[in-house]
């Protein structure tokens, strides 16, 4: 352990060493390293706003959803009592048809009623006549008694 | 079997124990031979002097190698490890120098000390004999006594080294305090603290602060020396079990060599600590002796 010259020489190496050192080694590495640590914080805040964002887009597509399922709704039940009101005019409508069916089948019926009565008349007239003449033994002369004949039928 | 081993020392004329430790621990140095004096300012030692400032520049070329392609983006493996290292040193300085502006300096400069000096202590992990035999074997060869071919590889192991780094680390606190203080307050702080201002302790005062500075950098230097020293020392002590080996042929002599790879695998693996820890330790003094440099009394 001897003191020398390599002493001073070695303190200059020093300097020499720790300046280059200051001048272009420390600057880029910590610059980088800082400019790594931003990029990493940028990147963390943009996952935040990107979580963010989905949460309020999520929230936007429930709210559509729920929107159209309401409207959906609505159109169920406006159809649906469109089919009800639809179902009871055409209820309405065949009952007034049906009536108007029966009327005019009643009327028929009266008018068939009214035929049947006026033949019937008619052959309870030709039998009275034929009765007669058999009871008579008599041949009458339906032309000359025709007055005859139809006070009966109005008789009957 | 004594005569027998005498006889081949004497065929290999090898160096005695003595010498072998004597050649090693001798610097090269630009007188040829042996410092005499313990102090002797016309003499340098080339291999302190050009392993120390070869590893330094290797060291600093690496790192700016690094910063030179730093990339903010996905970092390389290499890249990752200086980084990992620049904010160890970054997160050591921000922790005992509070200027920010201080930082810009002296956490650069702790980052080489830290570097270059764990590379100067590496060496010691290196095969005792290899460089030095290889030196012996060149100045033999241009025509020299090999038994002056002096070569010591571990430049922290040489006190000028770490004295000189001391030294550095002594002057950047001595420039900080005048920065930081003024010279008018620090001058006053050398003669007001540690134990206040007051005209009977100025005296006692200013040599406490003097004693301080030179206990400081001396411990600073020998510290990393002595443990550098030693460990050298302690691998050239491993290495003579071997070398006793290599004259017998007897069981004895087997055991040697089984003790020299056992013992020297345990201590240049403990060493791998021991250079780390001597690198770092001189690292954060420095951060220590310049941050107390900023704190006024």
């Amino acid at each position: 352990m001897n003191l020398n010259a390599t002493l001073f020489a070695q303190l200059i190496v020093f300097f020499i060493l720790v300046w280059f050192s200051m001048k272009f080694v420390w600057p880029p590495i910590t610059k980088a390293l800082d400019d790594r640590a931003k990029k990493i914080a940028d990147g963390l805040a943009a996952a935040e706003r990107g979580k963010h964002e989905l949460e309020l887009a999520s929230k936007r597509s429930a709210e559509v959803v729920r929107e159209g399922k309401e409207k959906s709704a609505d159109v169920l039940a406006a159809a649906e009592k469109r089919a009800v009101q639809i179902i009871e005019d055409a209820k309405a409508q065949a009952k007034v048809e049906a009536d108007r069916i029966v009327t005019a089948a009643r009327a028929d019926v009266e008018q068939e009623v009214v035929r049947a009565r006026e033949q019937l008349r008619d052959q309870v007239a030709a039998l009275a006549v034929a009765g007669a003449e058999k009871i008579l033994r008599k041949e009458i002369n339906a032309g000359a008694h025709a007055d005859i004949l139809v006070a009966i039928k109005q008789g009957l | 079997m004594a005569t027998e081993n005498v006889a081949n020392a004497a065929a290999h004329s090898g160096p005695t124990q003595g010498e072998y430790i004597v050649h090693h621990l001798t610097h090269l140095n630009t007188t040829g031979e042996a410092q005499k004096s313990i102090v002797d300012w016309s003499v340098i030692n080339l291999d302190s002097f050009i392993f120390s400032t070869a590893l330094g520049v290797i060291a600093v070329l690496l790192l700016w190698l690094v910063a030179s392609r730093a990339t903010a983006g996905v970092p390389g493996r290499l890249q990752a490890a200086i980084e990992v290292l620049v904010e160890m040193v970054a997160d050591q300085a921000k922790g005992i120098i509070h200027d920010a502006k201080s930082r810009l300096f002296v956490a650069p400069l702790a980052l080489t000390v830290f570097v270059w000096i764990f590379f100067m202590n590496a060496m010691d992990l290196l095969p005792l004999d290899v460089l030095p035999t290889l030196w012996s074997q060149y100045y033999a060869a241009t025509g020299h006594d090999p038994h002056h071919a002096y070569l010591r590889i571990v430049p922290s192991a040489d006190l000028n080294i770490t004295l000189a780094m001391a030294l550095g680390v002594l002057s950047v606190c001595l420039y900080y305090n005048i920065k930081i203080k003024g010279i008018g307050g620090w001058v006053h702080e050398l003669f007001a603290a540690p134990f206040g201002s007051h005209p009977v302790l100025a005296p006692i005062n200013f040599l406490m602060q003097m004693i301080e500075f030179a206990a400081k950098t001396i411990s600073h230097g020998m510290r990393l020396f002595g443990n550098m020293y030693a460990g050298e020392l302690v691998f050239m002590l491993i290495a003579l079990m071997g070398a006793a080996w290599a004259g017998t042929h007897s069981l004895s002599g087997g055991l040697l060599f089984a003790g020299h790879v056992i013992a020297g695998s345990i201590w240049a693996i403990f060493h791998i600590l021991i250079i780390t820890l001597q690198a770092f330790i001189f690292m954060m003094l420095t951060l220590v002796y310049v941050g107390q440099a900023h704190e006024s009394h």
